[in-house]
């Protein structure tokens, strides 16, 4: 849009071209102070780990020399690497489906109760805002302390609940359930409200069920934020890192350690840099895939008439 | 006071009733070990209360821990985080939206291409360059990378082609500036969007853990959320009356202000959330 057609026809190009006379006007110093930021902290340091991954450096930047894909083809070979991918992909779907069908329950819920909203979305989001470290200390000393920790003395079991390999990977997809579904909770409240109520109305005249209604106009009318919910949520437990590095440091036998953990593992603890640099863009190709179908999919809604 | 409850009413009470409570039980656990002498925290079987309810746990963790210190840090950081990515972004978006220049449709695909990098890929050639640039241990290094936001960036963006031009074109006339238009016209209209988003970073930022937890070591410099995990780390002998006091301490900030903003911040989470959907 580089011209308006309803605006008065005087008064654009002549403050436009005033306007745009002096350099102190230029477009690019608006831009430049973020623009300086984003190169930085984010373009420059993208294209040193790309250099990175090729080279053996290590974190005091010595033993910099060139080994073309050595550290890919090893990080490939490696089966602690596809530990902990594997642990990513395993925590990613087990927590995204239970993250959107209960957010999507819950709002239902209060979008249907007609009063004490502001309790019951403070209850289920506040959660949210609490950082990972107080969430995390919080869950791993009186909620999974085997002996007098909340859950087995509720439920009259002792389960390691952290310490198991078999049960540690549930107890934190359980934990990040309580901690994030309240954001998913907000985004289809505010979905919900921005349905109009008028289509509402005119059902109830035909005479529809409760039932009806969610299932022919409120789950249609979400469609569009339910893929969006999705797409955002795997990007997000793809990303996972503090509650597990956290509440089990990736063990039990490395049940849990996501790819995040072990790029840290070796790059921070291990030294090896250029090799965690590898293991990092594996992760990244997975999330830029992710995020290309997502723009795809989007693109094509758009344009289809609703 | 006429509230009558429809069955289908009270039935939707019930459960979410119900659900409500169960979400806050960790919490209020929390709140009530916090409240124990440290001698009844691991007492089975359990009980709300201790023998005497006792602030003991929030005077030894506010006496010698370094919580307020790390409150400090994470306020200070948090709040030039926002101030930064806002001001940044929303001129940036500003030149974007609105004054054409040569090179301008590459330059924002090239930025907006930027959201899909995760920040957490980045920490290794990230840390080498604070490194080089010895901001490690600093309060910059902790910051300066969560300004490169450029999501931020495309939601004022959108929001900013949205804006009628005729609003400015008036200011132009008399002979104002770009920068004037953008300061003394353009922001105040942006308040709710900039409000938005700034809830969105500050929250981010408060409870960022991973890029805070690599870049400081030195506990002067530690975040809230960074400081926390390393006491717990190297403790021995865990005092849970203690933690958890730090525990309530650290999560109270956000949680008050929650109270304080919430139709704001629901806004704000919603809206940013969705990418200005």
């Amino acid at each position: 849009m580089t011209t308006t057609v309803t605006a008065p026809a005087t008064a654009a190009p002549v403050t436009a071209a005033r306007a745009g006379r002096s350099w102190t006007q230029h477009g690019l110093l608006f831009v430049a102070p973020f623009l300086v930021v984003y190169v930085a902290f984010l373009v420059w340091p993208l294209l040193l780990g790309l250099r990175m991954s090729l080279t053996s450096v290590n974190i005091a930047g010595s033993n910099d020399r060139f080994v073309g894909f050595a550290n890919y083809a090893q990080a490939f070979g490696d089966p602690r690497m596809w530990n902990s991918l594997w642990n990513t992909v395993r925590f990613t779907v087990l927590s995204t489906i239970p993250l959107v069908v209960l957010g999507l329950a819950l709002a239902l819920l209060v979008h249907n109760l007609r009063f004490m909203r502001w309790l019951w979305r403070l209850s289920f989001f506040a959660p949210f805002l609490l950082p990972s470290a107080v969430v995390s200390l919080l869950w791993m000393y009186m909620i999974y302390q085997p002996s007098f920790g909340l859950l087995n003395n509720a439920l009259g079991t002792d389960v390691l609940w952290l310490g198991d390999p078999g049960v540690a990977m549930w107890s934190i997809v359980l934990t990040t359930v309580w901690w994030t579904v309240g954001f998913n909770f907000l985004l289809y409240l505010a979905a919900l409200q921005s349905i109009p109520e008028h289509l509402y109305e005119a059902a109830s005249i035909d005479g529809a069920s409760a039932w009806d209604k969610l299932r022919s106009i409120t789950l249609p009318m979400l469609r569009r934020t339910t893929g969006l919910i999705v797409v955002l949520q795997l990007l997000a437990s793809l990303k996972v890192f503090d509650q597990i590095y956290l509440m089990t440091g990736g063990g039990p036998d490395d049940s849990t350690r996501p790819i995040i953990e072990y790029a840290y593992d070796t790059g921070f603890t291990g030294y090896r840099i250029g090799y965690a640099s590898a293991v990092s863009y594996i992760l990244f190709v997975l999330i830029v895939v992710i995020s290309l179908v997502q723009l795809r999919l989007f693109r094509k809604r758009e344009e289809s008439p609703r | 006071m006429t509230r009558r409850l429809s069955p289908g009413q009270l039935v939707l009470l019930v459960i979410t009733g119900a659900l409500a409570l169960l979400w806050l039980v960790p919490i209020a656990w929390a709140v009530a070990t916090s409240l124990k002498p440290e001698a009844d925290t691991t007492a089975v079987p359990l009980s709300w209360f201790g023998e005497e309810v006792t602030l003991d746990a929030y005077a030894l963790v506010l006496g010698t821990g370094g919580i307020v210190k790390w409150a400090i840090n994470s306020t200070v950081i948090a709040v030039a985080v926002t101030f930064l990515t806002v001001l940044f972004s929303a001129m940036a978006a500003y030149g974007f939206a609105r004054i054409p220049f040569r090179g301008q449709r590459v330059l924002l695909a090239a930025i907006l291409a930027g959201i899909m990098v995760p920040p957490q890929v980045l920490i290794a050639p990230l840390f080498s360059e604070m490194v080089a640039l010895g901001l490690v241990d600093t309060w910059w290094g902790v910051i300066l990378p969560q300004v490169a936001a450029p999501v931020i960036v495309y939601i004022l963006y959108k929001f900013f082609q949205g804006v009628p031009p005729e609003l400015e074109q008036a200011a132009f006339v008399d002979g104002a500036g770009r920068w004037r238009v953008f300061f003394t016209i353009v922001l105040p209209l942006s308040r709710p969007v900039l409000a938005a988003v700034s809830i969105f970073t500050f929250i981010t930022t408060w409870n960022n853990f991973l890029w805070p937890f690599l870049v400081s070591t030195d506990p002067n410099t530690m975040t809230l959320p960074v400081g926390l995990a390393n006491v717990v780390q190297g403790t021995f002998g865990v005092r849970y009356a203690q933690i958890m006091a730090s525990v309530v301490l650290a999560g109270l900030p956000l949680l008050v202000i929650f109270v304080l903003f919430q139709r704001q911040i629901v806004r704000g989470v919603a809206h940013t959330g969705l990418a200005g959907e």
